[in-house]
């Protein structure tokens, strides 16, 4: 069965937003739309980055949760401060599955949670002394830590403490950064305020008197790669095989003194625009570093971004990413001969953060796979200005979707495969819909590059074509 | 009085980013775009109109700015 045609996916949300009472319809109406290719701008069809309405089932985070989830939390070196109640950082701990080397708990942080688990006497009385005494501690007992970041909880803002205050004496004693972020979960409307809270406080206490370096002709920094799964690292090959020299991971496996060495890079290299277009923009002005936008999912869109990178380099480059392409082209035709037949034709929605609604379609296609529905969790209308072109004319595009919403688009369409997060896994599931968490792969991972296709195409296959889905109906119900 | 940071996109277009508005727009027509003088009218692709104080001699890109709706 084919997609639906546009006037079935406008009849479609029609239908979705008849329940709604008249103000919320209103407002749910201009964050559903069907993708048009006759538009340049997206924000003649859909309104994104908008409060969510109280009283609907949004699926997204706060702002502590960009900041300290995604941006902080993976610089491995550093130990990064749940500042508040114990339950922001713990219920997230290490569920983002940002790989990283090291020893934990000696050089390395990732995966613990450090908190400074406010209490009712903390909120009234303040929270600074007890702050201080926990940098205190932290120095202390892991004094291999290469810095310390102060990220806010929601109480933090309301009772007004000066963290920052104590930050700049607790660094005076202990003789290394610490960085407060004023990353409160109430502060913008999703998480991706606090991308850009995160963003700010790296250009405002870690580049902040750092000059442009020396740089080697082929320096280069990868920004906005967490990791997953081993994402950077598959990414990260690639470059180095066609001869470049990756001085920096942004932020996935990445150290404190990797961020303070991108100044001197001859290019910023930038995967998910959404969490880190802000530093590369501040880089841009301060140090004149360019920055381009990559996309490593599939192997089309991997062999067009290698030769957009090679393009600003001289020959040498050029031709390593020519050799790196037909070497990796075997593999490629091995992966695509052996999923392609079980998986062509099926059909997958995605309802993902703020850059794989639009990166992973390319490796879909690769499979044979259609998106026949996307839209983003906080994603902006820059966002979706990016995405009206990798998508099909016609595709349902939804943003902050509701559960309700979801659950009647997925009804309708019934697509083979849905990618979304774990709010939505089981729900889904239960409805009989193959379903692959793509926030975290699932487990898996990486995804990135071509070794990434392969365990991509794998994870697909296995969830679509998986015989579960045929046992979900009673053997007595199953009639003749 | 938004900021606005303008740059050169990949292609060599111009392009103005007004961040309070996530807007990433090719800029379709500038007044004064010498090497003596540079700024004035700003128009996007979407209609919009701005105006930037002319800067001498020309900036080099990218360049932050504030500019004024007309
Ligand atoms: S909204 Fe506030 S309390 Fe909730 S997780 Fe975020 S920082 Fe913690």
């Amino acid at each position: 069965m084919s997609a639906l045609t546009r006037a079935e996916a406008e009849g479609l949300i029609q239908e979705v937003l008849e329940v709604y009472p008249e103000a919320a319809k209103q407002d749910r109406a201009r964050h559903l739309a069907v993708n048009d290719h006759a538009l340049e701008r997206s924000k003649k069809c859909i309104t994104a980055n908008r409060k969510s309405l109280p009283g609907v089932m949004t699926a997204r985070g706060c702002a502590y949760a960009g900041s300290k989830g995604v941006v902080w939390g993976p610089i491995k070196d550093m130990i990064h401060v749940s500042h508040g109640p114990v339950g922001c950082g713990q219920y997230s701990r290490a569920g983002r599955r940002n790989y990283y080397v090291g020893f934990t708990g000696v050089n390395t942080f990732g995966t613990m949670n450090f908190t400074s688990d406010f209490q009712e006497k903390d909120v009234v009385f303040g929270g600074d002394k007890k702050l201080a005494k926990v940098l205190a501690e932290i120095e202390a007992l892991f004094p291999v830590n290469k810095g310390i970041s102060v990220q806010s909880e929601c109480p933090i803002g309301l009772i007004g403490d000066d963290i920052e205050a104590v930050a700049r004496k607790s660094s005076a004693e202990i003789g290394k950064p610490v960085i407060p972020v004023r990353c409160e979960g109430f502060r913008g409307v999703s998480q991706s305020l606090g991308h850009h809270i995160a963003n700010d406080s790296i250009r405002d206490w870690v580049l902040e008197g750092v000059t442009r370096g020396e740089s080697g002709p082929y320096d280069v920094a990868i920004i906005g790669d967490y990791n997953i799964g081993g994402d950077a690292w598959s990414s990260r090959i690639l470059l180095e095989e066609m001869g470049l020299n990756v001085v920096a991971q942004w932020s996935g496996d990445g150290t404190l003194a990797e961020l303070k060495r991108t100044p001197q890079v001859r290019m910023n290299l930038l995967h998910c625009y959404r969490s880190m277009n802000y530093i590369s923009r501040h880089m841009e002005t301060k140090y004149g570093i360019p920055w381009l936008e990559y996309n490593f999912f599939g192997p089309t869109k991997i062999a067009e971004s290698l030769r957009q990178i090679a393009s600003h380099f001289d020959d040498h480059i050029k031709e390593g990413a020519e050799r790196v392409i037909a070497r990796y082209q075997p593999l490629v035709d091995a992966i695509n001969d052996k999923y392609r037949p079980r998986l062509n034709g099926k059909r997958v929605m995605l309802y993902v953060g703020g850059l794989r609604p639009r990166h992973v379609v390319g490796a879909y296609e690769d499979l044979g796979m259609e998106v026949v529905g996307a839209g983003y969790e906080f994603g902006h209308n820059d966002d979706y200005d990016r995405t009206l072109k990798e998508l099909g004319d016609a595709t349902l595009l939804y943003d902050d979707v509701t559960g309700y919403e979801m659950e009647k688009f997925v009804e309708r369409i019934r697509p083979d495969l849905i990618g979304a997060g774990i709010k939505e896994k089981y729900g889904f599931q239960k409805m009989g819909i193959p379903f692959r968490q793509m926030h975290s792969w699932d487990y898996s991972g990486p995804y990135h590059g071509y070794d990434g296709y392969a365990i991509f195409a794998r994870d697909m296959d296995m969830t679509v074509n998986n015989p579960c889905w045929q046992k979900l109906r009673a053997p007595w119900k199953k009639g003749a | 009085m938004p900021l606005v940071m303008l740059r050169k996109d990949s292609e060599g277009r111009l392009i103005c980013y007004v961040p309070k508005k996530d807007l990433e727009a090719r800029v379709t027509a500038l007044e004064h775009d010498g090497e003596e003088l540079w700024g004035g009218r700003l128009t996007l692709e979407d209609g919009e109109s701005w105006y930037l104080e002319p800067i001498s001699p020309r900036p080099g890109l990218p360049f932050e700015a504030r500019v004024k709706r007309i």
